[in-house]
């Protein structure tokens, strides 16, 4: 399965989206990122997941917080947020603790863009959203319990 | 071909406020088909977003992203009319580019 | 004694009230949910796809659809969703968004219907031209009343049909639409049941369709809807486009009318 991906990867030309933007001249190199960090997507646990991120020792801040609901009514899209006051955020990385691979998305923002994010995952069950945000050269924390419910037969 | 996003995106105030969905299946990978196969993974891994060509977002997914992902950011500046484009790929090397007008 | 039984009834009642106060607090997370979820709801990208299959020309005839009379005239669109299902001279039936679209697909573009209708709704990886298109066809309808007065002797007929099948008992359950959905204030867990009798009821289901539901990451049409209300009843399901869908929505439409549309919608 792994191999069959990294074939793909492979195929997809070894450049990656951000290498591929540069070349075509839609962003200049300096603005090319990291590749996609496989090693972080991979990791089964939060300390897995955060250790392939640089992100060990995190502290848990009251300076973020996420904006999703108490309950999810299906796990197959979950709203989630994440939002700070902070000045000069640089990542934002969203961990679902009980997903078999913890880390959901990660998200590098230059200098002027908000910190302030929106998408929605999947939790095959309920479990702590995990926002990670590096700050300062410096990674914080923080956790929301979301529980995911099914219901009826959906109007 | 991949189908197209829809790009929401508009200024007031200094600051512009994006909204993008993407038309994506985002197989996690993990899922059987009918007669018991799993389903290879096929998920949108890299996302850029660029303001009259400079970037404002760079995103990395996993297979946890929702089947046809919504994302939203907001960046300082933009003006109506200004260029708003994001482009992805995924995990198969596909790749689309969508663009608007700031409005 | 009776002082014990007034202070077990106190703790009862009291028991009660936390319970119905937590499940107040859960009614208003699913309503933070619903609303988190409407912003941005991915039934946007199925009417764009719709709406350039609408104007495509495709099939053996290469023509686009747009010269498909959907009840108010060739190539008219706005409102035509929500004053469906509909009598139509040309046919002489009284048809649906569905079944005109199909009948605008075989007769315009020259495709088979057998061809059409084999992916009526999509499964992962196969998507569904009729999904997209009808997104497209009742977008045009948002913010618009629903208007079935079923005044055509053919259209209150089907009303008639479909109000008697609304009632039927039938299925090795015994079951009927009207069991879960001919009372106010029923829940089967988490969602609440309209009371598909009245207009508020019937509008609260009718208006919010098709809607995109995230169970499947698909946009549901009211003939998937009703199949697979039928379906979970334990009745035998009804083909696709079937007079018997067709009279339900007719008797549904009718009790809805008055009601704005808000479409598409997005569900759990």
């Amino acid at each position: 399965m792994n191999m069959q991906r990294r074939e793909a990867l492979k195929a997809g030309g070894g450049l990656g989206l951000f290498g591929l933007l540069a070349a075509a001249g839609l962003i200049t190199p300096s603005q090319a990122r990291a590749e996609w960090n496989k090693s972080a997507f991979d990791a089964k646990t939060i300390e897995e997941t955060l250790k392939a991120l640089g992100a060990t020792g995190a502290q848990s801040s009251t300076d973020i917080q996420i904006t999703a609901p108490d309950i999810a009514e299906n796990g197959a899209v979950v709203p989630v947020g994440v939002v700070s006051a902070l000045a000069g955020v640089e990542v934002i990385a969203l961990l679902i603790e009980k997903n078999p691979n913890p880390l959901a998305a990660s998200f590098t923002l230059p200098a002027g863009t908000e910190a302030s994010v929106q998408t929605r995952v999947k939790m095959g069950q309920t479990s702590d959203v995990i926002a990670v945000v590096k700050v300062g050269g410096k990674f914080i924390m923080t956790k929301k319990e979301i529980k995911v419910t099914l219901g009826g037969c959906g109007g | 071909m991949a189908d197209p996003m829809k790009i929401r995106a508009s200024a007031k105030d200094g600051i512009t406020e994006v909204k993008v969905l993407m038309s994506h299946e985002m197989e996690t990978g993990q899922r059987k088909d009918s007669s018991g196969n799993l389903v290879p993974a096929h998920f949108i891994t890299e996302l850029s977003a660029e303001h009259n060509g400079k970037q404002v977002l760079a995103a990395q997914f996993g297979t946890a992203v929702s089947k046809n992902p919504y994302l939203a950011f907001k960046f300082k500046g933009g003006a109506k009319g200004d260029k708003l484009a994001v482009s992805w790929m995924d995990n198969k090397g596909e790749k689309r580019t969508d663009e608007v007008a700031i409005n | 004694m009776r002082a014990r039984l007034q202070a077990v009834l106190a703790t009862a009642a009291l028991v009660l009230a936390g319970s119905a106060l937590a499940q107040d607090s859960t009614m208003d997370e699913i309503a933070k949910y619903r609303e988190m979820l409407a912003d941005g709801n991915p039934a946007e990208l199925f009417e764009l796809k719709g709406e350039a299959l609408w104007k495509k020309a495709r099939g053996p005839k290469n023509a686009s659809l747009e010269q498909c009379d959907m009840g108010l005239g060739p190539g008219k669109l706005d409102g035509a969703y929500a004053q469906l299902p509909r009598y139509f001279p040309d046919t002489r039936k009284v048809m649906d968004v569905e079944s005109r679209l199909v009948h605008c697909m075989v007769s315009l573009q020259g495709f088979k219907e057998e061809d059409v209708t084999r992916q009526w709704f999509s499964r992962p990886g196969k998507e569904s031209d009729i999904e997209a298109l009808v997104t497209y066809i009742g977008a045009k309808s948002n913010g618009m009343k629903i208007d079935v007065p079923a005044r055509h002797p053919e259209e209150a007929r089907m009303a008639k049909v479909g109000e008697y099948i609304f009632y039927r008992r039938s299925g090795p359950q015994d079951f009927s639409c009207s069991i879960c959905h001919g009372q106010n204030d029923k829940r089967i867990r988490l969602q609440d049941l309209g009371n598909l009798t009245t207009q508020a009821g019937a509008g609260v289901a009718m208006s919010t369709w098709p809607s995109y539901r995230v169970s499947q990451g698909a946009m549901w049409t009211m003939q998937r809807r009703l199949i697979d209300c039928m379906r979970q009843a334990r009745w035998p399901e009804p083909k696709y486009l079937s007079d018997s869908v067709i009279a339900l929505q007719v008797y549904l439409q009718k009790n809805a009318s008055g009601t704005v549309m808000q479409t598409p919608g997005i569900k759990r």
